[in-house]
């Protein structure tokens, strides 16, 4: 799979695990590295990050030498290569307003800083972020992008960007993965807990501000909690952990308003499963697996 | 308890420690004091342990009232404090009388000054550390920057202030063009040889969007991008990649254009190539550059970066030493 070392000036060390990019393969390993290192608390390594298909790790080089560092990384890659890839996870079902009025009103505001509006582009200057999605991916209809935006269920890949916010990995093959561009020039402004799709990720804003990723549509379900106030945040202020099995369920305006009252009240909870996720299986079967671990929503 | 009022906040004061650890894997950013060192020598002229709770006062500095009588000290940016109206040392530990004000002149030179105050702003930890979190509204004084009429509350103070200033020799030096030392990597590879070369000839500018997050830097050259295949999922630009996390310090170039350095509060992750790492005593001095202030890039190898936080240490050391 070629991993690539890199130290990021003297105090982090990034490893690419796939240079080809994203792979649910890449995804396992890079999660597994960063399990085992956890479980080894290795004196001086101070954060680990699991990434999309990669990872990261801070050090104190007072502590842990770099040369002993990258040792022990590369110790790992070899260990990993070929471990099971079965994990107990979370299955989740997040409903979202397609095409909603807040993501609307803000991407309008942002247009000029859109692919619609680029020198020599010959698209409507006016259109939506979700219709620009459908083009790009050949969709007949924004209904069958939505469909298939919502039918198949997401692996939470990586944690990061801002406090909580889960990056999304669609599971479906390769060439049924969804992809647009990011934005040109990046927003400062974006509501929260929008749904954002770049390049082939998905998204949850979980805070208002900043972004790049395509607009698709919005969610009433937090995934940041500092207050800890619904009762899916007991645990942690941070809803997702990478491995969570999302699927997104399409409501309506009234439905979203209705589940905004519960947040604001403290009583909005979410539908969760315990499911195992077997990478070989899915691989063996992806539409057919899918089916059968969604049952356990029902 | 004692407290103390916000009377002017000035641009942009936060409550900092040294910043937050752990949780970096949460998209949770370290924070902390962006010039660690003068933090560190603020709270010891002042008998606070190194990692006590102060004020980070950027570009244009904050007026305060005092309950009752408060010991305090500001390093960093050159400025003058003002108690009631009359002019002091910076540097130096200070009483401030009850009900006195303290106030500062514009900066002089740099661009964060540090106020440590005997027994430290008493703000809650959160997830270990007093830090702002602006963007998750979490740490310092409710997670957010300060505002005419906060009132925050002064700890109990446990050590003894120093009665010496800092030497001159330790206070903050600028030159007319700074250099940064950064270790190549990450994915340096997609630039071309003369952008790589640009990088470290071209004299930047501080532009005026350089915070916490990250800084801006103007009048380079625009990076041009070898002609390679894009990994999958990272979008067609030749300046993405497939998301990944960033270091603190890190530099990246959204489109090829104006590189930005990523700073303690940045996004923990994102879509950007990065060419290369500011190394770690570097990130102090970045913290002090106002906008226009110009900059050279230069190229350091590992060892080299190693070499030089040691020194660095060194010297917070001494300063520290010098004040006992």
């Amino acid at each position: 799979m070629g991993f690539r070392y890199s130290f990021g000036g003297d105090t982090f060390l990034f490893v690419e695990v796939s240079e080809e990019g994203m792979s649910l393969e890449a995804f396992f390993l890079a999660m597994a590295i960063c399990k085992k290192l956890r479980a080894m608390q290795v004196k001086g390594i101070t954060e680990i990050c699991p990434a999309n298909a990669s990872y990261m790790i801070a050090f104190d080089p007072d502590i842990l030498p770099h040369e002993k560092a990258l040792e022990i990384l590369k110790s790992l890659e070899q260990e990993v290569v070929g471990t099971q890839t079965t994990i107990q996870t979370r299955l989740i079902e997040m409903p979202v307003l397609y095409n909603d009025p807040y993501t609307h009103a803000c991407l309008m505001g942002f247009r000029n800083n859109h692919q619609c509006r680029e020198p020599g582009s010959t698209l409507d200057p006016n259109m939506t972020d979700i219709e620009y999605a459908r083009q790009m991916n050949g969709y007949a209809s924004v209904e069958e992008f939505i469909k298939a935006h919502a039918e198949s269920p997401w692996f939470v890949s990586m944690i990061g960007f801002v406090a909580g916010l889960p990056w999304l990995y669609q599971l479906v093959e390769r060439a049924k993965q969804i992809e647009v561009p990011k934005y040109p020039i990046a927003r400062i402004d974006t509501p929260a807990l929008t749904i954002g799709h770049g390049g082939c990720f998905g998204c949850i804003y979980a805070v208002r501000g900043g972004g790049g990723y395509q607009m698709m549509g919005i969610t009433p379900a937090p995934v940041w909690d500092p207050k800890q106030r619904l009762p899916y945040f007991k645990e942690s202020m941070v809803f997702l952990n990478p491995g969570d099995i999302i699927k997104f369920s399409p409501c309506t305006e009234s439905e979203y308003n209705a589940y905004v009252k519960q947040v604001e009240e403290g009583t909005f909870d979410l539908k969760i499963r315990q499911t195992p996720f077997s990478l070989q299986e899915w691989q063996a079967d992806p539409k057919g697996y899918n089916q059968e671990i969604l049952k356990a929503l029902a | 308890m004692n407290t103390f009022k916000v009377l002017s906040p000035g641009i942009a004061t936060f409550v900092e420690d040294l910043g937050r650890y752990g949780y970096y894997h949460l998209g949770i950013p370290p924070g902390g004091a962006l010039d660690q060192a003068s933090f560190i020598v603020a709270n010891a002229l002042v008998g606070n342990d190194k990692n006590t709770a102060g004020l980070e006062m950027a570009l244009m500095p904050a007026k305060l009232e005092f309950e009752k009588e408060a010991v305090v000290a500001v390093c960093g940016a050159e400025t003058t404090p003002k108690i009631n109206g009359v002019e002091m040392p910076s540097h130096t530990a200070l009483k401030v009388p009850a009900g006195g004000v303290l106030e500062f002149s514009y900066f002089k030179k740099g661009a964060r000054a540090y106020l440590a105050i005997a027994g430290g702003v008493d703000v809650p930890l959160v997830m270990g550390s007093r830090s702002t979190y602006p963007l998750g509204g979490i740490g310092g004084f409710k997670g957010r920057k300060l505002e005419a009429g906060d009132i925050l509350p002064i700890g109990t103070p446990t050590g003894k202030p120093s009665p010496k200033s800092l030497d001159k020799s330790y206070h903050l030096e600028l030159k007319e063009i700074e250099e940064l030392r950064v270790v190549l990597g990450l994915q340096d590879y997609k630039l071309t040889e003369q952008s790589l070369e640009n990088l470290f000839k071209d004299i930047f500018v501080v532009s005026t969007q350089a915070d916490r997050l990250g800084y801006r830097f103007k009048n380079g050259q625009k990076f041009n991008y070898k002609d390679l295949p894009q990994p999958f999922g990272a979008g067609a630009n030749p300046s993405n990649i497939t998301d990944a996390c960033y270091p603190v310090g890190s530099m990246q170039a959204p489109g090829g254009n104006e590189p930005i350095v990523l700073l303690r509060d940045a996004p923990s992750g994102g879509g950007f190539a990065m060419y290369c790492t500011l190394i770690s005593c570097d990130l102090d001095r970045l913290g002090q550059f106002a906008p226009n202030q110009q900059v050279r890039f230069k190229s350091v190898s590992l060892q080299e970066a190693l070499q030089a936080r040691k020194a660095y240490q060194a010297r917070i050391k001494a300063m520290v030493e010098s004040l006992a």
